[in-house]
């Protein structure tokens, strides 16, 4: 038989190298940030409590000697989600090399978060540097909680939030983010092969669900900020 | 029975041969029946086309009953037409109004390359199959049924993996041209059963490198495909293919 090698074996592939092997790798490092923004997003929300509060859970953060296993973690999860996927995107769109005159309509239809998941990355990569360029490596305000000096990043968070350009980016911004996790968590499951017949309903409430927490968590901050703290 | 007669603005593609460049030409169906198949109406066609002395739109087509996968055929942007569970030869006239304007596409994927107009080579699927799709039994007369026991839910799932008539409409629906549908009803079908675990692992690894070999793309889970599959082929069995595969390549030695 021709797809036989000599020896009898049937040719094979590597995990790495085949579609469902880089899909998996794809869905398993985009549950592992889903994770992130689910505690970054929760952790900013000590925000509604007070700068002390804030700026003291910040400072515990960064002063934690895992901060830097946890950041090369984080860094290693985005880039190979970012680049094994554009890579499989690619892929895709070259496997029809003539596009159809008409779109499928009815159940047979894609939705238009399924089409642009690969524009929705590359939005998100845009956030996430000029977010890391305005809070992370942003203008140094110290505060002082019981003779201990930390960033006040508060401070910080409050005056970026003035400004109405930036609210409207970040509420563009996670607001893509949430159409990409509600498609991308519920997806990374079938991808890793866990589908049940009699959960299946619920993997998919549970993913829109998961994208609704995280998108309105984080969007009630700089419209707090905003609109209360102006 | 009624028959009312609709006229139909066509939009067809055509295309001379492989390597030919296609486009759409526009073709008047007049006194079509509602009771027609898809099919029957493009066969009217033709036959005016050749009264006419034009060359026919050229079409797959075999048992005109559902079960064989012929008919493949993108109709206003759908594989196998606008309804569920269905092929191109059961798709009815009646589902279309009267001056209707109707695009028939072929199936259009690269590894999918048009041979005529609506005809697709798809023996990549062949290929695929051979790569795993069956199981090695011994020569000699069949032992008793009854020796192997096969629960009744397993052989219900087993028996609706296996109704996949190899069609390639997931392809052609897929945003991906991925043909994971596909693959994984025919990895599942023969997973699920006794008779398929012996060569469990070894059939996963084949098909799936093939699959990828062909290049068809990745899956998304859009379900697009179960959707646009005559026999509603679940995408349970998409999710039952990506864990063969990562335990078949744990295991590989």
């Amino acid at each position: 038989m021709q797809n036989h090698s000599d020896n009898g074996s049937v040719k094979t592939t590597g995990w790495m190298s085949s579609t469902i092997g880089r899909k998996q790798l794809v869905g398993v490092t985009g549950l592992g940030l889903s994770g992130f923004v689910l505690t970054h997003m929760l952790g900013n929300m000590l925000i509604l409590v007070g700068p002390q509060a804030y700026n003291q859970y910040a400072h515990a953060l960064v002063t934690n000697p895992f901060i830097y296993i946890a950041e090369a973690g984080l860094i290693a999860m985005f880039l190979a989600h970012m680049f094994i996927a554009l890579r499989l995107s690619w892929s895709n769109w070259n496997a029809r090399d003539f596009k159809y005159a008409m779109r499928p309509s009815g159940a047979k239809r894609t939705t238009f978060t399924q089409r642009s998941l690969w524009a929705q990355g590359l939005l998100i990569l845009a956030f996430t540097i000029l977010h890391l360029i305005t809070f992370k490596y942003g203008p140094n305000y110290t505060a002082n909680y019981g003779g201990i000096e930390m960033r006040d990043l508060h401070k910080l968070v409050i005056e970026v939030f003035q400004e109405p350009v930036y609210v409207a980016w970040y509420i563009v911004a996670l607001i893509v983010l949430g159409f990409h996790l509600s498609h991308g968590v519920g997806s990374s499951l079938q991808t890793l092969g866990i589908h049940h017949i009699r959960y299946q309903r619920h993997f998919k409430t549970v993913s829109i669900v998961y994208a609704l927490i995280v998108t309105v968590g984080f969007l009630s901050q700089p419209i707090y900020v905003y609109f209360l703290r102006g | 029975m009624s028959d009312k007669k609709m006229n139909l603005n066509l939009k067809v593609w055509r295309q001379a041969g492989p390597q030919a460049k296609g486009h759409f030409q526009e073709i008047q169906a007049t006194d079509v029946s509602e009771h027609m198949s898809f099919l029957e109406m493009l066969d009217v066609v033709n036959d005016n086309l050749v009264r006419k002395g034009e060359e026919t739109i050229e079409f797959d087509h075999d048992c005109r009953e559902g079960i064989c996968g012929s008919c493949a055929m993108v109709i206003n942007g759908n594989p196998h037409g606008p309804d569920r569970a269905t092929t191109t030869c059961q798709l009815h006239m009646r589902r279309f109004k009267d001056g209707e304007s109707i695009t028939i596409e072929p199936f259009r994927a690269k590894s999918f390359p048009i041979l005529k107009d609506l005809v697709t080579d798809r023996s990549a699927f062949d290929r695929i199959q051979k790569a795993g799709g069956y199981i090695s039994a011994n020569t000699g007369s069949a032992q008793d049924a009854n020796n192997i026991p096969v629960p009744k839910k397993k052989a219900d799932l087993a028996f609706a993996s296996a109704t996949c008539i190899g069609c390639g409409a997931c392809v052609a629906a897929c945003k991906n041209a991925s043909a994971a549908l596909f693959v994984s009803a025919k990895i599942s079908h023969l997973a699920l059963l006794p008779q398929g675990e012996a060569e469990r692992s070894e059939r996963a690894l084949g098909m799936v490198a093939q699959m990828d070999a062909e290049g068809f793309g990745a899956c998304t889970n859009t379900g697009a495909c179960s959707a646009s599959c005559p026999v509603e082929i679940s995408l349970e069995n998409i999710a039952r293919m990506n864990r063969e595969f990562m335990f078949a390549s744990l295991k590989k030695k």
